[in-house]
């Protein structure tokens, strides 16, 4: 059996023994040994990777496995990895063991929570590692739907509307999706579904391309909060609980992004070319109004949701740019997001906990009450505005550079707008910094409260390291993505 | 004659043999035997089932009166284990005081409808199939009414009763067109004969035969009395009729349309497209508003005949087996949650949707049921709705109808709404306070019929040699 099932299998056998848990101690004891295996796993797959790279295999999907599971249909269980997959199932298996530790004390129904959470992940893994267009899509719906019951029940706020609201337009957008998927099937006149295959040997006619390329990339788009279709992820997100913010923020969101890039564009690079204006547009304004609705909301995790617009549109809008440097950019992006986001709503979740307010207007003088948190937020802003040194930097570096390099006016009109992000970015995380961490202490009670415990400190830590290490040694990480976007930008130059 | 030619009929006559020990047992039984007419029914259906889940051979009986071909044997197989699963369910619900007396005339019944319904999967021939339709819809409205002191159910039952006579009547107006076109009533007869005699005298033929099945299937707009049926019914006979009638029927209607109006399906795929997008539009509209879940698995049923219908329009031997596959998903789906509402009826009279606040709190596992019986309804992987819903989109796709599946697809997410409503209640909102639904274990006939459903639920989609081998099986022709 190929080890990358393994992504998926492990899970599996987490709900398993989650299952027949009978006390908390069993249920941390079964998370922590399967996130832990998780992400060895994506650290082996790293480093064999880069092996089979460094001794000179050049196929397009390395580690591929395929098994016949549809006949009739031709459907596939296929799996395979690039650069940019590795690259996010490294970023999952990170998060996926800080939440199960961001979520040590969660309460009630612990089981049931993590039973879901593992469900969710499984839905994740599986889809970054599928190759047929089928599979994908079927762990793209596995990893939704847990988020209704996961925000429903353990989530806070107007939860019950959040929750709906998000399964019902997600859900929207894999109906376009299903679409998609189904109109590439009968019309690349391969009857595949193998996205490999359907690249280099599919030939979707043009007028269909106009109607396909539409419906897979909003499809995709949805989940990746492109506006108008973003209104799903501020509710979303600020009801939902900790561990699943930031699986959401972190690895869901990237889903949508990951999926624009390796079947939108992948298989249709005559109708992106053609039809990428119009959603540049969109996700240009995705940015610019993300970070302005960011600055003037008051609830912490408010803040951070719309941050999140903004920068996942940074990541389409890199995508869009259809340039090799764009789009490593882009990739760096999802994960530098990825990881300082699920930065955030940890230490979110871990200072609502104890304030029980998240209203920046309610707190303040937090440096002196909790210092450990206080500093770990400084970091998590820093990153998201950028200063070198940190993800953020490189990853939005990439991006401008790579958008620039487009000569015509359109598109660097556009990215200067949306470089005003950055500023817009600095005011809101400083504002925040400012105010809740540096200002008066506004409820003297708060005075009693204590900083971390291990748990917390151990899920924070795990992500500042990963944050620094990109931002710190850039190199191997814009090479592994480089490669993985190669294949596309080759076809797309042949497009062209 | 022929004698021999009734062995072809294995499957009708085994379901005879099951009828008549029933009967024999309910009439000349003793009070102790009589106890366990119940379990005997299952034992002796089971076994029915068994003797014939290998597909019969293509062939025909009696001059082409009676066809038998491997997919419509399938089909029998497909509505023996729905049957089966119901038998199962209604076993504690034959012995209280209201229905105990008239347990024998239950089991009849039911058993004729069925006869009915494989008359008419099976037939070549409209005599046949009209008394299929007959033998099908008659005992239902006296099974309907099954429980005499219940004023909802009779009301049900002469609802049901007249629009079952008027749809006959359309359905047999329109057979006397067809036979005034085409001068012959055998199927393969008429596909020849209308080939070459076009009139618009067939568009109508094919509006009545599309009417009369539609009120069969509740198609919008035949749907009006599907609600109060379902609700008036007793809740065992209401799954019965959405699952075993709705499946039989689905197939039937296809049969007709492929063997007798195959040759020129762009008249009726434009009446179906309409057909469809109003049934799947408003029945989920209208389910998004009931409170009562009886009344709320009819307007869903409603709606899941408009997927149904889908595989139809395809009009292909992909559509075909990707209808057949809907059809045993959807049994196992609707079953698990008529089954959960059925216990929980039996146990505390309630059906309404709040009356679910909070169950998962006292019935964790009825609920968790449930939750699967409602995902899989929506089509959520990797529950096997989302697989028997993506082959009957593939197959709609397939020949071209791009529109209708995003109209389809787009209403999916209505349909998940309200379904959605249902988990909700039972999982997240606090139960009510003092009429909470008491923790009870419901009886073995129904554990071990929601254990089927379940497995069903989980399986049917992973385990791909189904669809397979319903492929093989489809290629050999109808």
């Amino acid at each position: 059996m190929n080890f990358l099932s393994l992504f998926v299998l492990i899970p599996l056998l987490m709900m398993l023994g989650l299952w027949m848990s009978r006390d908390m101690k069993q249920i941390r004891t079964v998370a922590v040994i399967g996130s832990t295996l998780l992400l060895a796993l994506s650290v082996y797959t790293l480093v064999e990777f880069l092996a089979e790279r460094a001794a000179g295999n050049t196929a397009t999907m390395l580690f591929t496995d395929s098994r016949m599971w549809y006949e009739p249909l031709n459907i596939h269980y296929a799996v395979g990895v690039d650069g940019v997959s590795v690259a996010m199932l490294l970023l999952s298996s990170i998060i996926v063991f800080a939440g199960v530790f961001a979520s040590w004390k969660i309460d009630p129904l612990p089981k049931e929570f993590f039973l879901w959470f593992m469900l969710l992940s499984t839905g994740v893994f599986g889809f970054f590692i599928s190759v047929d267009l089928f599979t994908m899509f079927m762990f793209y719906e596995v990893a939704l739907i847990p988020m209704y019951l996961l925000i429903g029940v353990w989530g806070s706020g107007k939860k019950t509307y959040s929750a709906m609201k998000l399964t019902l337009m997600l859900m929207g957008g894999s109906a376009l999706l299903m679409i998609g998927i189904l109109g590439i099937y009968y019309q690349s006149g391969l009857h595949s579904m193998n996205v490999v295959e359907i690249a280099e040997n599919g030939h979707i006619p043009m007028n269909w391309q106009y109607f396909l390329f539409p419906m897979t990339f909003v499809g995709f788009g949805v989940l990746g909060a492109m506006f108008p279709f973003h209104t799903w992820s501020p509710d979303g997100h600020a009801s939902a609980p900790t561990a699943v913010s930031m699986l959401h923020a972190g690895v869901l969101m990237k889903l949508g992004g990951y999926g624009c890039f390796r079947v939108a564009i992948y298989l249709m690079p005559q109708a992106a070319t053609e039809l990428a204006w119009i959603f540049l547009i969109l996700t240009g304004i995705s940015v610019v109004y993300g970070a302005f609705s960011a600055c003037v909301q008051t609830d912490l995790k408010y803040i951070n949701a719309y941050s999140s617009v903004s920068h996942c549109g940074l990541v389409l809008f890199a995508i869009l740019m259809l340039n090799t440097t764009a789009m490593t950019g882009a990739v760096m992006q999802m994960l530098s997001h990825g990881l300082m986001t699920a930065l955030f709503f940890a230490l979110i979740g871990m200072i609502y906990g104890r304030t029980h307010t998240r209203d920046i207007r309610e707190m303040g003088g937090l440096m002196q009450i909790m210092p450990f948190l206080s500093v770990c937020y400084v970091i998590a802003g820093l990153a998201s505005l950028g200063l070198p040194g940190l993800s953020g930097f490189v990853a939005e570096m990439t991006i401008f550079v790579g958008s620039f390099e487009h000569a015509d006016i359109f598109r660097r009109v556009l990215t200067i707008v949306a470089c005003t992000s950055i500023v817009i970015t600095a005011v809101y995380i400083l504002r925040v910094v400012g105010k809740l961490l540096f200002g008066a202490v506004q409820n003297e009670h708060h005075r009693e409260l204590t900083d971390a415990e291990w748990w917390e400190r151990l899920s924070t830590i795990t992500l500042i390291v990963c944050v620094a290490a990109i931002g710190c040694f850039p190199h191997w990480i814009s090479d592994l993505i480089r490669e993985g976007v190669e294949p596309i930008t080759n076809l797309l130059s042949q497009a062209l | 004659m022929d004698y021999s030619q009734f062995l072809v009929m294995r499957g009708e006559i085994s379901l005879l043999v099951v009828f008549l020990l029933i009967f024999l047992i309910d009439t000349f039984g003793g009070q102790k035997s009589l106890k366990g007419l119940s379990v005997a029914a299952c034992v002796l259906f089971g076994l029915h089932t068994i003797w014939n889940i290998i597909p019969a051979e293509s062939a025909s009986a009696f001059g082409g009166m009676y066809q038998i071909s491997p997919i419509a044997s399938l089909v029998k197989t497909v509505l023996n284990i729905g049957t089966l699963i119901v038998l199962l369910q209604s076993i504690s619900w034959v012995d209280t005081p209201d229905v105990k007396l008239r347990r024998g005339e239950f089991y009849e019944l039911l058993l004729v409808t069925l006869f009915g319904m494989y008359l008419m999967v099976s037939s070549g021939h409209f005599l046949l199939f009209f008394i299929g339709l007959e033998t099908a819809s008659l005992p239902m409205a006296a099974l309907i009414a099954i429980n005499k002191k219940d004023t909802e159910s009779y009301e049900a039952g002469a609802k049901y009763l007249f629009t079952a006579v008027f749809s006959s009547a359309l359905f047999l107006l329109g057979l006397s067109f067809l036979y005034g076109v085409s001068g012959t009533l055998y199927f393969d007869d008429i596909a020849v004969n209308i080939a070459t005699n076009h009139t618009p005298l067939l568009i109508a033929t094919i509006a009545f035969v599309l009417a009369g099945m539609g009120f069969k299937l509740s198609l919008v707009p035949f749907h009006l009395w599907t609600a109060d049926v379902y609700q008036g019914a007793p809740t065992q006979v209401t799954s019965y009729l959405s699952v075993i009638s709705k499946g039989s029927a689905a197939f039937a209607l296809m049969l007709i349309l492929y063997k007798v109006f195959s040759l020129d399906p762009v008249v009726w795929q434009g009446i179906m497209w309409a057909l469809i997008v109003l049934t799947i539009t408003l029945g989920n509209l209208f389910a998004i508003r009931q409170k009562n879940l009886k009344r709320f698995l009819a307007f869903s049923s409603i709606s899941q005949a408009g997927y149904i219908m889908l595989g139809i329009i395809a009009g292909s031997a992909q559509g075909m087996t990707a209808l057949v596959y809907y059809v045993l998903v959807y049994i196992f789906s609707n079953l698990a949650a008529f089954g959960v509402i059925s216990s929980i009826e039996h146990h505390s009279g309630k059906v309404g949707m709040d009356d679910y606040n909070g169950l998962y709190k006292t019935n964790p596992k009825l609920s968790v049921v449930m939750m699967l019986a409602m995902f899989s309804l929506a089509g959520i992987p990797p529950f096997a709705g989302f697989f028997s819903k993506f082959f009957i989109f593939a197959s709609a796709i397939h020949s071209g109808f791009y529109i209708l599946v995003l109209i389809a697809l787009l209403n999916t997410i209505i349909s998940l709404y309200y379904y959605l409503l249902v988990v909700k209640a039972m999982f997240i909102n606090n139960e009510n306070e003092g009429c909470a639904i008491a923790s009870f274990r419901s009886d073995n006939g129904s554990r071990v019929s929601l254990i089927v459903c379940v497995a069903g639920i989980l399986l049917l989609g992973i385990a791909s040699c189904v669809y397979g081998y319903f492929t093989d099986l489809s290629l050999l022709g109808i």
